[in-house]
This record gives C-alpha cells, structure tokens and sequence, in this order.
C-alpha cells in the first residue's frame, strides 16, 4: 500500500508532462470543459444578478405594508384616512413627534429601451418626502429632488442608463402629460435605481387615483417593531393589510423570476456536461492508448496497477478543471457586470440588474468539472489497469 | 451499397469511440432541438397573432384602462370589422402561486374575434352567458387545478369588491379548447358585465381594445385612424398590430432568441470540436490503409467520398436520433410547462432547420481527413509506418 502511495505521484506528474505530447486531444477536452462551465455560469449569473439587485435594496429595519393577498406593490390599494392611521400604530419609528412613513402610488409607464428599441413596463414610483427617509442608502447624484406640485422626475442610475430620454434636462412624455427629468439617484445598485419617482400628489392626479396610495413603507422602531406593528394591524377589524419586512418582500418578489431561470439553465448544463463527459473519455482512452507501450513498461518494471489507473484520473480531472477554470475566467470577463433589463413578471415591471458571477457560482462550475473529469476517466483507467503487459509491449 | 458496406465496417471498428462520437452528437442535436423550441415559444404569441386584429392601448401603459364609451366610437368606424375588449384581471387561486392570467371580457364578441384559435361547443356558450358568475377555462388549467363543469372557484383578485372583499367567487360553465396548435389554453375568461358591477374603483373603463379590420391591407392606416380619435384627450391611445404588440411584450423580458443563438453557438462548437477532433483521430490511424486502398486502384476521389461519407453518416446517426429524442422531451415538457410556458412545441421548421444542420456539421468535420484523403500519396503514407 505504501508503495502504492509513493507511486502514484511519480506515475501522475510522468504523466502530467507528457501532456504536451498529445496536445491536440487533451486541449479537445479542456476546450469542451471550459465551454460547459462556461455556459453554466453564464446562465446561472443571470439569476444571482437579477436575485442581488432585487434584493439589495431591501431593507431589515423597513416594513411594507399591503392590502392583504395583493400579489404586487402595483396590486395593493389603500386609502389616504387608512394611511394616516397605520403611520401611527405602535411599531413604526419618530422621528420628533412625526412617524416615519412613506405612502407610495406604484405605476408603470411606457419607455424606449434602448437595446431592442420598443418600449416596456418601467416602474414609476409617486412619492412624498417621507420616501427619502425610509430609504436611507437613497443619494441623489446629480441635478436635485423633484419640486412637489410640479411635473418634474427624478430617475434611477440603472434605468437611465438602459432606456431613452431619461437624461438629466431631458423632457418626456407619458400619455399625453409632458414631465421634466431634473435629477438622477443611486440607491446602492439596489431595485430602486430601477425607479422613475415623481411628486405622488401629481401622479394621484394624471392617473386618476384620488387620494389614494398603494403601500406604505414605515421604518421599524427597534427589534420588536414589525410585531407590534402587525398586532396593531390586526387589531383594527376594518384593516385588510399585511405588513413584512422590505427584504423579505423583495426576496419573494424575484423568486419565482430567479427560478425559471435556473429551471431552465441546470437541464441545459447538465445535458452540456454529458456532452462533455463523452469528449473527455474519448481523450483519455486515447491517451492512454498512445501510451500502451509506456504504461506496459512501467508495470513490467513493477509499478502497480492502481497508480497507472489513478494516474490516468488524475489526468482526466486536472484537464477537466483547467478547462473549467478557463470557462470560469472567460465568463467573468465577458459577462460580469453586463448589464441588462428584463421584465419581473412578480411585479410587472422592468428590473435593471448585472450578471453577476459569484464566488459561488464559480465553485459550482469547478465541482462541475471535477465531475466531467471523473466520469471521463473512470472508464479509460480501468482500461490503463488492465493492460495485459506482455501483448501490450509488443504493440507498437 | 458497397460504400455503405465500407463505412458500417470501418465505424463499427472501434465501437466504443463510434458510439461516444454518435452521442455527443446527439446531445447537441438534443440541445438544439429544446433550445430553438424554447426560442419557439416566446415568439409563439406573435406567431398565432392574426393578421386583420389590432391591439388598442392606453398611450401612457397597458395597465392604465381607457373610458368604456371609446368601443362604441371604434366599432362606428368604417374600416372597424368588428371590435371587442378585454380586462386584466390578475387574480390567484389559494395561494399566491396559483398565479394564471384571467380576463373580463364579452363571451360572444371575444370568441368571434379569436374564432381562429379558440373554440367553446354551443351549448356550453349558452349556459355560461346565463350564468352571471359563470367563467370558461381553457385545457391547460383543466390539467393543472383539474377543474370541471360546475365547479366553483373561489380568486382572490387584484380588484376589490364593493363590499370590500377581494375574493371573487367564479363557476365554470365551459371548457375552449385550442384549434392551433400552440394557442394558449390557460386563460379563464369571466364576464365584463359582472365585473364591472361587482368592482369598487375603475367603473366603466375596459382594459384594452382588440380590433379586427375589414381589409388587412389596411391596418395600419386603420390604426392611425384609430389613435387620432382619442388624440388629445385625457387617455390618449397606442394601436398596433397584434403581431407587434405580442413581439414588443416579449422583448420586455429579453432578447431570448439573442440568448439561445450565444449558448447553442457555444454547444455546437464544442461538439464539433470533440467529435471532429475524432473523426481527425481514426483517419490518422487508417492513413496506411487508405493507401492500400489507393495501390488497389481505388480512385482518389472515391477515397475521399469514403472519409466524407463517414462523416455525414456518423453525423446523421446522432443528429437523427438527437432530433427525435427532442422532439420526445417537448411534447412530454409542453404537457406540464402548459400554464408557465404555452406554444412549446417543436415545429417543422426547427426540424428542417436541424436537418440541414447536420448535414453542414457531418461536412466540416469530415471535411479535412477528406481532402488528406484525397490527396494521399501511396508511397509516403505506406511509408510512415
């Protein structure tokens, strides 16, 4: 056994430098590799991006509160009397003698994009000054805030970067109302720098809506707030609301997006992997066929089998997790950071957010290759095991 | 025959790396058939899209209604066939995913006007026009809530009552069916009349506008048309074509086909690499036989058609017998997808296109052993033994 144990890395590293000797096949089967951890990270950093930007803008401390069942912020109503109400439930944090609360109107208007050139859903958020206390990683980067009673927007980095006429200065119109965007803010790469937000008593007033709003989002006054505030909730027969942490909401709101996603791109990764698994066992039954007369020297000189074998696993997995690392680097130069919008079907609305290859993704990918590798050597070792020694030296 | 003969032989030479060949073949095949008919079914809407049917929205987005009394002002337009609308009415059953599209709509109007995709037998019409909270459902809801006539559906909806309850009680009075293959069946379609008395807000505003026109040649005049009766009015109005309206909706999500084409690009190259570089391989090991070949006096050419030839069947092997697996997994996916996905199917054209696929990727792989084939000279390639 212990002679085994010496003997395996002597075998694996003779073989290792060999390598370059049958380039051609072994570079087949990294380059094959490569392309499926390539494709795996590539598809599944689509769904960490959308799932991080989604919910980084979530806050622990924030509390939404909802018509209960509404299925989106765009689904929920209530009224300004009821508004004024919940603001002040136990729960909700002062500041001075005034609750910390922002009612918010949540639309969606039509603007150009400007990668497909047609129009989509972009959330428009109406808001009063209270929104920008509830929101504290909120900083407006260039221009300035809206003046309330006035047609004038302020817009999120990431949808201005992705749809037209969004520029600071730039006018717009919705319907057959002309707006003014007069400033741009950065909300830390969370959801709302997908926003567009103007004055919520104008927006009442284009959409019709009264004086109603949407949800409410208070700031949560200590560890217990949320339970307070939810008792409170439930206490008042006439209310229909549910209140949940901003986070958690955000969480649910990308999940069902984030697992079509995956849905689709583990099949495709796994069939890819097959693919690659039969690539690899064809390179290293190769090798080691080409390397019949020195694998049958080395047991007649009295190597064991079980090095040769591992050996030629060794080989197969190193390949396969070079290849893997390759993917690995090429996806995260060509993809991370790309930025893209797609529609969240949870909300209806547009979400601008960037691939985003994690540490964890690219783990995964690794483990994929050590596995392509496997597979791929596992047969071919046997094979390199079981050479009969004497007619595998006289073949050429 | 006597080719034939010869490349069944020099295949099943070494099966095991003839058959590891044929299935990374298949799995590309395999791949490509799933991903085009996943492209496929994004675009599937457009495709069904009729050609005479405009869609009427309000200027601003979908989900803003427009006044009710702007159907009786289309429908009086010379150019207007006829003229219906629709209403979102975004509820869920239980649980909140228990999410499927519902519509408020009028029965009779909204079946003429899709008379091409949708059909409900005539006496389940009549009995669900009778009944007031009566609603109609397609298949693919039969499959998945398996629901049946007289059943009673509680949803909790977007829209509040004006008794203050936001669970709408519903009883199914038909079950439509598809007449194209793809139509989306997992609709349920209620009656605008209820609706629209049973809501608090939004009275006497209908969602969007299908038109369908007289002459198709004309639609986008009819369209023009259309948008300048509403012009500078409070809700002004976007029409357009069917067809573009369902593309536009779909490339809100992305451009899926942009996708697809980058991964089956990385698929295919992958696997043309892996089995052309065998293909490369078992050519190496035979140079001396083909040269025997040759010295018996087979033509250069007909030794090049022999490689080739190889090749292409090799490739049509696998390509084959991926398409076909495809072709199985889709048909057994569009059953349960039916709700999240509609119009998963994999239609001719995918499969012509992947036919000729293999046959370019049977050529490029056999392509350079070929012309080495080709211009194998006897006595060199005897000689490198």
């Amino acid at each position: 056994m212990a002679n085994n144990l010496v003997q395996i890395p002597i075998i694996s590293w003779m073989n290792i430098r060999n390598i370059p000797q049958r380039l051609g096949t072994s570079s087949v089967a990294v380059f094959g590799v490569a392309c499926v951890v390539g494709v795996f990270i590539g598809v599944l950093s689509m769904a960490s991006g959308f799932q991080r930007t989604m919910m980084k803008g979530g806050a622990d401390d924030v509390a939404i509160i909802t018509r209960s069942g509404a299925t989106s912020e765009m689904a929920s109503g209530l009224g300004y009397a009821q508004a004024q109400e919940i603001a002040n439930l136990p729960g909700v944090a002062r500041s001075g003698d005034q609750p910390i609360s922002s009612p918010e109107l949540y639309v969606v208007v039509d603007v150009t994009k400007r990668t497909t050139n047609s129009s989509a859903n972009v959330p428009m958020r109406g808001v009063l000054d209270a929104a920008f206390s509830v929101r504290k990683n909120l900083k407006i980067v260039e221009g300035r805030r809206f003046t309330p009673g006035t047609n004038e927007l302020v817009v999120g980095r990431a949808i201005q970067r992705q749809f037209a006429q969004l520029n600071v200065g730039d006018k717009i119109k919705f319907g057959s109302t002309q707006w003014t965007v007069v400033g741009a803010f950065e909300a830390e790469g969370g959801l709302a720098e997908s926003e567009i937000w103007c004055d919520a008593k104008v927006l009442q007033d284009v959409y019709r809506r009264g004086n109603s709003f949407q949800t409410i989002r208070v700031k949560l006054d200590g560890e217990n707030g949320l339970e307070k505030l939810k008792e409170g909730l439930a206490s008042n027969p006439t209310f229909n609301f549910s209140a949940e942490l901003e986070s958690n909401y955000l969480a649910a709101q990308s999940e069902p997006q984030a697992k079509f996603i995956k849905a689709i791109g583990w099949p495709i990764a796994i069939l890819m992997a097959i693919g690659a698994i039969f690539g690899a066992i064809n390179t290293m039954y190769t090798s080691v066929s080409t390397r019949t007369r020195e694998i049958a020297t080395l047991r007649a000189i009295g190597f064991g089998s079980l090095p040769v074998a591992i050996s030629t696993l060794v080989e197969s997995i190193l390949l396969s997790v070079l290849g893997g690392l390759i993917g690995a680097v090429v996806v995260y130069i060509l993809f991370n950071g790309y930025t893209v919008s797609t529609l969240n079907v949870a909300s209806f609305s547009q979400v601008v957010f960037d691939f985003a290859v994690t540490q964890d993704l690219v783990i995964q990918g690794i483990w994929f290759a050590v596995i392509i590798g496997f597979i791929g050597g596992f047969f071919p070792a046997i094979r390199a095991a079981n050479l009969p020694i004497a007619t595998a030296l006289r073949e050429i | 025959m006597y080719y034939l003969y010869f490349i069944m032989k020099n295949l099943g030479r070494k099966k095991v790396r003839t058959t590891l060949t044929c299935l990374s073949i298949i799995i590309a095949f395999l791949l490509f058939g799933l991903l085009r008919s996943l492209g496929n079914a994004f675009d599937q809407g457009a495709n069904l899209a009729g050609e005479d049917r405009l869609v009427t929205i309000n200027k601003i987005t979908l989900i803003q209604p427009l006044p009710y009394s702007y159907l009786a002002k289309v429908q009086a337009l010379n150019s207007v066939a006829v003229a219906t609308q629709a209403n979102w009415f975004g509820g869920y059953y239980q649980e909140q995913k228990n999410q499927f599209p519902q519509f408020a709509i009028e029965a009779e109007d909204y079946f003429a006007m899709y008379d091409d995709l949708l059909s409900l037998p005539e006496d389940q019409m009549k009995a669900w026009k009778a009944n007031r909270i009566g609603v109609v459902i397609g298949k693919a809801l039969v499959d998945k809530y398996h629901w049946k006539i007289g059943d009673r559906i509680p949803l909790i909806g977007m829209f509040t009552q004006e008794n203050g309850s936001t669970t709408w009680e519903f009883e199914v009075s038909g079950i439509y069916e598809a007449k194209t293959k793809g139509a989306d069946t997992s609709t349920m379609l209620m009656h605008y009349s209820y609706f629209d008395e049973a809501r608090q807000y939004g009275k006497g505003t209908l969602g969007w506008m299908i038109i369908k026109v007289k002459d198709k040649t004309q639609s986008e005049a009819v369209a023009r048309e259309v948008d300048a009766l509403f012009a500078n009015s409070p809700a002004e109005t976007k029409t357009s074509s069917e067809k573009d309206f369902t593309k536009s909706f779909a490339k809100q999500f992305a451009d899926i086909g942009f996708i697809t084409s980058i991964i089956l690009g990385a698929v295919f190259f992958t696997m043309l690499l892996v089995s052309g570089n065998t293909m490369a391989q078992s050519f190496r090991e035979r140079i001396p036989e083909l040269a025997v070949l040759k010295t018996l006096g087979f033509s250069d050419t007909s030794v090049m058609w022999l490689v080739l030839g190889e090749a292409i069947f090799l490739s049509f092997l696998g390509g084959i017998l991926g398409l076909l697996l495809a072709e199985v997994v889709v048909v057994g996916a569009a059953e349960s997808m039916a709700t999240v996905l509609p119009g998963l199917v994999m239609n001719t054209e995918v499969l012509i296109q992947g036919l000729l696929l293999v046959l370019v990727f049977g050529v490029i792989t056999g392509a350079i052993p070929a012309i080495q084939g080709l211009r194998l000279q006897i006595v060199t390639a005897l000689r490198r033994r």
